[in-house]
């Protein structure tokens, strides 16, 4: 029992230190640039502490989650999808200029989206998985590569064609896909939410993608933790050897982990298109990036994606009020979170290698005891 | 087949001065089909070799880092950060301090991801995906500090520097008529590009086009590849250092002290990404440090890396292949350049067919007679040739690389792997 406390002492103890690491080293830079950190952070939590920025909280922190997820994914399997982030963008273009010229019923429309989302998503990912599988091309080099193609080529490229046509009155030019109709929109949650709260002012709408991203954090859960597949999925990133041994083809969860992963990251975009309901000529980038931050602070658990995905969305959404308040510069946010995410990958190496040593000397305690 | 063994026997050198040549004549032929001029002009070659510099300086910043067993993604952050801090030294100090706090600027991203990397073991990947996002967020932050506070009246702000001191050209003497000692020598490739000789006037002008007008920076980025592939190759130190991205416990064995050079590997890998940051911010083109100008550069420069095989030399190649489409881009106005590019790559391919076939590789051969039939379908189809083709080209080289060649490429053994001191 004090065993098991110990070891949860200590995997909490990583990531609290990194968070503290963070905010220490943040306030030496904010002190060095002549500003007053605790005024800072003051701003930041009172700013947080608002319905409406929290729903702006929500609303960042559901593609990061989902994005750490499709990360996750491939983590659990010691593969690096860096390519989440060419995925998602290329993803959402196709499934909002499919969900903007079909005409379906509601619930159809929006499964419709999803789904081409994901497909196009795992099909990207995909590329990776097969070359890797049949070329042994690393899946790092190959998705920076499918990346670059994806954001300076075809999404340059789709845009150009899709637009083309769309001149939507007079001389002004359309900016970005098709319009979704209603019918292919997942409605946004405030009236539930309203339910317990008093009403969400400044048109501020909580996006109805976070159901996906719970669902998806579940699934995520129960298919690792409690199925076959999750296990050969773990099995086969700890020791594809051993996993071999015991009937799992590598190549075949390497095929499946980075089509999975891709389809997740298929569905990050929806946020933005669900809510502008088309696929902008500037969409939100660096998701895919900073999913692998969330999964990286999380330890590819679901749980701990999302406080981490909490966490990056709040440092996210206070930069605009430093800038309103003039307290500090508003990009310490970033540094904030390199920082965190630095610390964080240190913290939890350290404490790996602190119970590694643990564990050796109670395994080597035990052993002692059998013989003498 | 007698080809094939000729090819063999030559020396390496030869060889690519051969395939450079057919390369040329390639491009001269394939440019008259699109009407135009610009795929083998002096102007392009020295836009190639301008453009070629940062992707060069990382990708030597990649080889240190990975020859001594440690990947570097953390590449764009640190030319990222060598950008900010070039920019801010010139401007601070004078052009020549900004070259120097560049490199300094990438070194300290070296310094950390040599840190995580090294010394707590972090996956290198992940340290560098880290330090990507720390580096831009760091550049911002200093903007917003400095560029848009000090220097806001002479046009600075959070995004952008203001004109910055760029340090001064270089032409070689002789060859191209560069001053030696203040005497003017005779430009002898202007002469030859100017005779209209068939074949030989065009390649004296593409020549010339690499040997003058050049930055300090770029001459000093080309003497760098030579100097690398000695140092690495032909010193005690650089055996060391390979050996810890080799096998770094048989290093162990013989009393090498593994971490220091890991720790040196990285760190000049940060200087070299710094510097290619530096250059950026000065030396090209606009002459300011700008958010966003080193545009995935770092990671082309892992893509000359891997091209040229870890080796000097390769990297060289990779990164003058890889900046001659950004190069053309830039002044092809009416495209026509980069529709004969289409063309240029369908032979490439279908060359790779050829290639595939003399070693009997049917599935090869297959592969590259469908890649090399989409992209002469394309040339054909397309009357107005797609802009950002020229923007991925690099990428999409790589990757056909890799899925051709990847057998023939050999990465240091241990690269990527953390070492743990005593541990085997």
């Amino acid at each position: 029992m004090r065993t098991l406390s110990r070891r949860f002492a200590l995997g909490a103890a990583a990531p609290v230190m990194a968070l503290v690491f963070a905010i220490v080293s943040s306030s030496i830079v904010l002190l060095l640039a002549g500003s007053n950190p605790l005024h800072a952070y003051g701003d930041m939590l009172n700013h947080a502490s608002k319905l409406e920025t929290m729903v702006d909280i929500l609303n960042r922190a559901t593609p990061l989650f989902i994005s750490g997820i499709a990360a996750a994914i491939g983590f659990r399997m010691n593969l690096f999808n860096i390519g989440v982030e060419g995925q998602y963008l290329l993803a959402a273009l196709v499934a909002a200029e499919v969900g903007g010229v079909v005409r379906l019923p509601a619930p159809l429309h929006v499964a419709l989206i999803l789904l081409v989302g994901m497909t196009v998503g795992a099909a990207y990912s995909g590329v990776a998985g097969v070359l890797k599988v049949t070329r042994g091309i690393s899946e790092v080099i190959s998705t920076i590569m499918l990346n670059a193609i994806a954001v300076s080529g075809l999404i340059v490229a789709g845009l150009k064609v899709l637009q083309a046509g769309g001149a939507v009155g007079g001389n002004v030019t359309r900016v970005g896909t098709a319009q979704i109709p209603k019918s292919g929109r997942i409605p946004n949650l405030n009236k539930i939410v309203e339910i317990f709260t008093r009403d969400i002012g400044r048109d501020r709408k909580l996006t109805g993608v976070l159901v996906i991203a719970i669902a998806v954090g579940i699934g995520y859960h129960v298919l690792l933790n409690r199925s076959r597949f999750g296990y050969d999925l773990r099995a086969s990133g700890a020791n594809p050897f051993a996993a071999q041994a015991g009937g799992v083809s590598p190549k075949r969860m390497i095929l499946t982990a980075m089509l999975l992963s891709g389809g997740v990251a298929g569905l990050v975009g929806m946020t933005e298109i669900m809510d502008s309901g088309l696929f902008p000529s500037n969409p939100i980038q660096g998701l895919g990036f900073a999913g692998i931050a969330v999964a990286l602070l999380g330890r590819n658990s679901a749980i701990g994606a999302a406080i981490a995905a909490l966490i990056f969305a709040f440092l996210d959404i206070s930069s605009g009020i430093l800038q309103n308040t003039g307290s500090a510069s508003r990009e310490i946010v970033q540094i904030m979170q390199a920082l965190i995410i630095l610390a964080a990958v240190v913290a939890y190496q350290v404490t790996e290698r602190i119970r590694d040593r643990e564990e050796a000397k109670a395994a080597s305690a035990a052993l002692s005891g059998v013989t003498a | 087949m007698i080809v094939v063994n000729y090819l063999k026997n030559m020396p390496a050198w030869a060889r690519w001065m051969l395939y450079a040549v057919i390369g040329v004549a390639v491009l001269n032929i394939v440019q008259g089909f699109d009407d135009t001029t610009l795929l083998t002009a002096e102007s392009s070659s020295r836009a190639m070799l301008r453009w070629s510099v940062p992707i060069l300086l990382a990708g030597l910043g990649g080889l240190f880092a990975e020859r001594a067993g440690v990947v570097n993604i953390g590449l764009e952050g640190m030319m990222v950060l060598g950008m900010w801090f070039g920019a801010w030294g010139a401007l601070q100090f004078g052009a020549w301090w900004g070259v120097l706090l560049g490199a300094l600027g990438g070194a300290m991203g070296g310094l950390l991801h040599a840190v995580a990397t090294v010394q707590f073991g972090v996956n290198h990947v992940i340290s560098g995906v880290a330090i990507n996002i720390l580096g831009p967020g760091a550049a911002r932050f200093l903007s917003s500090e400095i560029f848009n506070k000090k220097f806001k009246s002479a046009g600075g702000s959070i995004t952008q520097s203001p004109r910055v001191p760029t340090v001064g050209r270089f032409t070689f003497p002789f060859l191209a008529g560069g001053n030696l000692f203040g005497w003017k020598t005779p430009d002898f490739l202007g002469w030859l590009s100017k005779r209209h000789w068939v074949f030989v006037s065009h390649v004296g002008g593409i020549v010339r086009g690499l040997v003058s007008g050049m930055s300090w920076v770029t001459l000093f980025a080309l003497a760098m590849v030579p100097f690398s592939a000695w140092l690495l190759w032909r010193t005690k130190f650089g055996l060391r250092l390979r050996i810890s991205g080799e096998r770094p416990e048989a290093g162990e064995a013989q009393g090498v002290n593994i971490y220091f050079y890991k720790y040196v590997g990285v760190i000049a890998s940060g200087a070299l990404a710094g510097l290619a940051g530096a250059f950026i911010a000065s030396a090209e083109l606009s002459g300011v440090y700008k958010e966003g100008s080193t545009n995935g550069r770092g990671f082309i420069g892992m893509a000359a890396l891997i091209f040229g095989n870890w080796r000097p030399a390769g990297v060289l190649g990779g990164a003058m292949l890889f900046g001659y489409p950004f190069a053309l881009k830039l002044q092809d106005l009416n495209g026509k350049a980069s529709h004969a590019l289409l063309l240029v790559t369908a032979i490439a391919m279908f060359a790779v067919m050829v290639w595939a076939m003399v070693r009997r590789n049917r599935g090869d051969t297959a592969l590259a007679a469908v890649f090399g039939g989409l992209a002469l379908l394309w040339y054909l189809l397309a009357d107005t040739p797609p802009t950002w083709w020229a923007a991925i080209l690099p990428y999409v080289i790589v990757l056909v690389v890799l899925i051709f060649f990847t057998k023939r490429l050999r990465p240091p053994a241990a690269d990527g792997q953390v070492y743990r001191k005593g541990e085997v």
